[in-house]
């Protein structure tokens, strides 16, 4: 398992982070629940540490696999505090679909 | 063998990634989102970067599949009765992934490589021990700030979701 790299190539490792960040756009774009869209959040974040990763492998260098340990911790954060941004917002209008969220457009 | 299994698990990444999204509960979204970050924690241990895939495992699906799973549980959406969005906005969002995805791949495929070229050294450089050195040395303000970002996130979280009783 040393080389993968050579075996595979970073082309298709760039190829498949670039499909998972579209797919989490995508999801994100596409879905109403407030939840889904978090977890295409995640999807995009996810794409983009495996591409760190990846280049790490590629130039042998640990501080990208450092990078993507801080990038972690923002995720976890950034999950909680959205987590209970969406509880406040569903004790207000009880769901949490978006379209409903239009109270500041007056 | 390595190429065929980078293949099944590239195939299993992006086939769950899409029923996150297609899933109508949203339960079964985020058991498809923990099988999800299994397969991408499989592709970095190939990588041979097994504590980084621990940690992987650990932090998405432990902590954050948790915390989400208990906010659906608490909002008990675990029903189907999301209604979808309009025709067009949804049209609209498949030719946007559709085009994002045209351009990000032919632009990558098309891309040349120049100057720098992949050679094994053999040189240790994501063992746990060296991955610790450079966290703590070379990234040592940086990792004190992140421990700052999750006691204020940890503070924000409970204040944002406390009951308020501003009115009385």
């Amino acid at each position: 398992m040393e080389n993968i790299l050579q075996e595979i190539g970073i082309d298709n490792y760039i190829y498949l982070s670039a499909l998972l960040f579209c797919v989490g756009a995508f999801g994100v774009l596409y879905r109403r629940n407030a939840i889904v869209m978090f977890m295409s959040i995640e999807i995009m974040l996810n794409a983009v540490n495996l591409l760190l990763v990846a280049f790490s492998t590629y130039h042998q260098d640990a501080a990208g696999q450092v990078f993507v340990f801080f990038s972690m911790a923002v995720a976890a954060a950034e999950v909680a505090v959205g987590l209970a941004i969406l509880v406040a917002v569903y004790r207000n209008i009880s769901n949490i679909d978006i379209d409903n969220l239009k109270k500041l457009k007056g | 063998m390595i190429t065929t299994l980078f293949y099944i698990l590239s195939a299993f990444t992006l086939a769950t990634a899409f029923l996150t999204i297609f899933s109508k509960n949203p339960i079964h979204s985020a058991i498809y989102l923990v099988l999800c970050f299994f397969s991408i924690a499989g592709h970095y241990l190939m990588f041979n970067a097994q504590f980084l895939a621990i940690v992987h495992i650990i932090v998405y699906s432990g902590a954050i599949m948790i915390l989400m799973l208990f906010t659906i549980m608490l909002m008990n959406l675990n029903k189907e009765d999301e209604k979808n969005k309009t025709l067009w906005s949804r049209l609209a969002a498949v030719i946007s992934f559709c085009l994002v995805a045209l351009v990000l791949l032919a632009a990558f495929i098309k891309a040349q490589q120049t100057g720098y070229t992949y050679e094994v050294s053999g040189e240790d450089y994501q063992s746990i021990k060296v991955l610790g050195q450079v966290l703590l040395n070379d990234y040592m303000v940086p990792f004190e700030f992140a421990s700052v970002l999750l006691l204020v996130s940890m503070i924000g979280a409970v204040l944002l979701s406390k009951k308020e009783h501003i009115n009385n």
